[in-house]
């Protein structure tokens, strides 16, 4: 188990950043990404790995008109 | 041209500091024109924009003035900023007048030339009060110093046609029509409580006028009602220094970082420059906030044909500057060019419609079930020149079509005219009988609380399930945003002064998703800072957008990247660069609470404003129907386990619905009584004395009102 945004999300081998953006359907671009408190930077997505555990926080900036 | 009936010379009034301190009163009954000053009072307790617009109403009106009353008066400023050119979204007109929809102080907020050039014609706000006897033209010009009221009759109604004849007219020339803004409504205005204002400026690439509006609560309607057809304002000589301001160069500095960080930033956010607010259609289809069929659910399948690439690829021109204010590099105002009519009285027709924005898109394409770009961009058209405020509409048509659907009213009633979710021919034909002022559009037009009734006492409708589908609160028809799993989003378009229009607050993602504000404390203070921040626009004029629709590239290191503190820190920086005062952030928030608590107290004065009047229809809260629920049986079922502990697989749908409806409507209480506590009111909703003299509003006028329900 992961944490995002501190509720409680299921965890697999090899999954990275990306991949749970890409499972969450979190598309909304104008987002910022941390795990463990780490700033993860966009063009590290695809490559920085979540293990069991981490605690991920995709903090949507605001929308709306 | 008209008859002129009245001429006056006048001398524009210096403008200091952002300030002209003068304002401009015209009685359009008996065609007084006086001059008033701005005092230090005025801009100390109410800075500006909706602050001044809001102090004259009050003084205008009384607890029995209705919105055709001739005492109501429209006002409008711009603030004390409006009109600077060195930072994006300067140049937001804010107008107000008792609304013909909620019967209390409207504000709406618009681009356009006209508030700008209006403060450079020497008139910080101008009010508009009494009722002519037939159609007015007002032109006032700023560098003749002349103000000229007009006969009106000869000229056309709708919009694109009547604002682009008198720009030709009273510019006298190509290269002066930049220099010419006209406010105006439409044909429909005047047979609809929702009409809308137009405020236009000249686009010399496209060689058009162009349009954004003031479209929340009937402005239109109530211009049109004291016959002014039009506004016109004319100003030559728009330049970087124009409002005087104590310290130019920190405006320039702050202005070119600005800048940049929407030439680098742009692209990577949220396309603003491509598509405009409109970029998110597809986002919110995702995160189920998109609203479809009458705010039934959050999306559909179909959102991919109405997605902005479609829009980008297939009509909005592309790399044409759109700002609606000099120096607005974020250039959102979009617009379809060579676009062709195919319905109404201009079909065949090549037009530019300025849009979609986002809540053309979600209102008039989702919400009616209409996933048809070319449909919702003639819809845009004909909303826009034919005077409808679209939201109002969007909202208020999709409550008709549900009704139709769900058999509580029928083409017995509609004249005919198959109101089903997707049908954008009887949807255009409505829009046209707006228009004539005749058959279903007639009632259409009175928006969603007047239809319950109607629906109710003369078609025999489901008092129960109107109450619960129809989407307005205060008389006021919700903005475009599906907000059931938001509940700090149900006190963002409830617990507003207003009414549900987003531009209070926008908390989806902050509660909804990033899970930021948990507690109904959080949620109150959200509800608390938000509301205040963005009210500040509108006392300075200022667009909300540049402030965090890019943010600066290291927003993400700062303790709270939702406030966007650099740019908190530009608009501080700004307006102690304009003013030569010395606010700070906390000032600011300050300088906000004055005014939202005037109006809020100026609400309960019109006999609205208590807890009563903040209660939402059950759908904003939750599902109001069997389908709804079924729709997102999984979502409903785990919060029946999770939050009250109860095993749905037990329950019958009745039952599911009822439990769910219980906790719900539970938790709204307990947050309007957090939000009323952080705003320092009562639980009935009432500014308390204390609150009102520690803000520094303890005014005799006010504590009169208030004290009458403690």
């Amino acid at each position: 188990m992961i944490t995002v945004n501190t509720r409680e999300n299921p965890w697999r081998e090899g999954l990275t950043v990306q991949a749970l953006l890409d499972e969450m359907g979190f598309i909304f671009r104008h987002i910022i990404v941390r795990v463990n408190g780490e700033f993860v930077p966009e063009e590290a997505y695809a490559q920085r790995q979540i293990a069991d555990g981490d605690d991920v926080q995709v903090m949507h900036l605001i929308a709306g008109g | 041209m008209g008859k002129i009936l009245k001429q006056i010379k006048y001398t524009p009034a210096k403008i200091h500091r952002g300030y002209s301190n003068k304002s401009l009163y015209i009685n359009v009954g008996d065609l007084r024109v006086e001059e008033k000053e701005v005092t230090e009072f005025m801009k100390e307790k109410f800075v500006g924009g909706k602050g001044f617009d809001l102090w004259y109403l009050w003084h205008a009106v009384t607890p029995e003035t209705r919105w055709d009353s001739p005492e109501n008066e429209i006002v409008m400023s711009v603030g004390p900023l409006g009109g600077i050119t060195q930072y994006s979204g300067t140049g937001k007109t804010l107008v107000c007048a008792i609304s013909p929809l909620t019967g209390i102080p409207i504000d709406s907020n618009t681009g356009g030339y006209f508030g700008p050039l209006l403060k450079f014609s020497g008139w910080d706000a101008l009010e508009l009060q009494g009722k002519a006897e037939k159609d007015l033209i007002i032109f006032i010009d700023g560098n003749e110093g002349l103000i000229s009221i007009e006969e009106g009759e000869e000229y056309p109604e709708d919009s694109h046609l009547l604002a682009e004849e008198l720009t030709a007219h009273f510019a006298g020339s190509e290269e002066d029509k930049v220099h010419v803004s006209v406010v105006s409504s439409g044909s429909a205005a005047k047979h609809i409580l929702m009409g809308m204002l137009n405020f236009s400026f000249y686009d010399p690439r496209r060689k058009t006028v162009r349009f954004k509006q003031a479209a929340r609560g009937g402005l239109g309607t109530i211009m049109r009602d004291k016959h002014i057809k039009a506004l016109v304002v004319k100003y030559k000589g728009i330049k970087p220094n124009l409002n005087d301001p104590a310290d130019l160069a920190a405006i320039n500095r702050i202005g070119v970082k600005y800048h940049k960080e929407v030439h680098d930033l742009d692209e990577k956010q949220n396309t603003m420059r491509k598509i405009g607010t409109a970029n998110t259609i597809l986002v919110m289809n995702k995160y189920d906030l998109l609203p479809t069929r009458n705010f039934q659910t959050g999306g559909d399948p179909e959102a991919v044909k109405i997605s902005p690439e479609v829009f980008i690829n297939q009509y909005l021109t592309q790399g044409i500057h759109d700002g609606c204010w000099y120096g607005c590099t974020m250039s959102c105002a979009k617009a379809a060019d060579h676009f062709k009519l195919l319905t109404g009285p201009y079909a065949g027709l090549c037009v530019t419609v300025d849009g979609p924005e986002y809540e053309c898109a979600a209102g008039l394409g989702a919400n009616l079930g209409i996933f048809d770009p070319q449909a919702i961009l003639e819809q845009n058209f004909y909303c826009d020149t034919y005077g409808i405020d679209l939201i109002s509409y969007a909202t208020t048509v999709a409550f008709i079509m549900e009704c139709y659907e769900r058999e509580q009213i029928g083409p017995e009633h509609t004249g005919g005219l198959d109101l089903r979710f997707g049908n954008a021919q009887a949807s255009l034909e409505l829009m046209h009988q707006m228009s004539r002022g005749e058959g279903f559009g007639l009632l259409a037009g009175l928006g969603v609380r007047r239809l319950k009734s109607i629906f109710v006492e003369r078609f025999g409708a489901d008092p129960k399930l109107l109450e619960d589908i129809g989407m307005e609160n205060k008389g006021l028809e919700y903005s475009e945003y599906l907000h059931k799993e938001s509940l700090a989003q149900q006190g963002g378009f409830a617990l507003t002064n207003k009414g549900p229009q987003h531009d209070e607050a926008w908390l989806i993602f902050m509660d909804m998703v990033n899970n930021q504000i948990p507690s109904f404390e959080d949620k109150a203070y959200a509800l608390y800072y938000y509301p205040m921040f963005r009210t500040w626009f509108g006392l300075c004029g200022l667009c909300k957008l540049p402030w965090n629709d890019i943010v600066p590239a290291d927003n993400y290191k700062t303790d709270t990247p939702a406030k966007v503190p650099e740019h908190v820190q530009n608009y501080v920086d700004i307006f102690n660069a304009v003013t030569g005062k010395h606010i700070d952030k906390d000032e600011l928030i300050r300088q906000s609470e004055r005014v939202y608590n005037f109006q809020r107290v100026f609400n309960i004065r019109m006999g609205s404003g208590l807890r009563q009047h903040d209660r939402p229809p059950y759908r904003s809260l939750g599902p109001a129907t069997a389908e709804e629920y079924l729709s997102r049986q999984e979502r409903y079922d785990k919060q029946l386990r999770e939050l009250q502990g109860l095993d749905p697989s037990r329950m019958t749908l009745d039952e599911k619905l009822a439990a769910t409806r219980a906790y719900r409507e539970k938790q709204f209480e307990l947050l309007t009584d957090a939000v009323y506590e952080r705003r320092g009111w009562t639980k009935n909703g009432v500014p308390t004395p204390e609150h009102l003299k520690e803000i520094g509003m303890d005014l005799p006028m006010l504590l009169e009102v208030v004290e009458k329900h403690l």
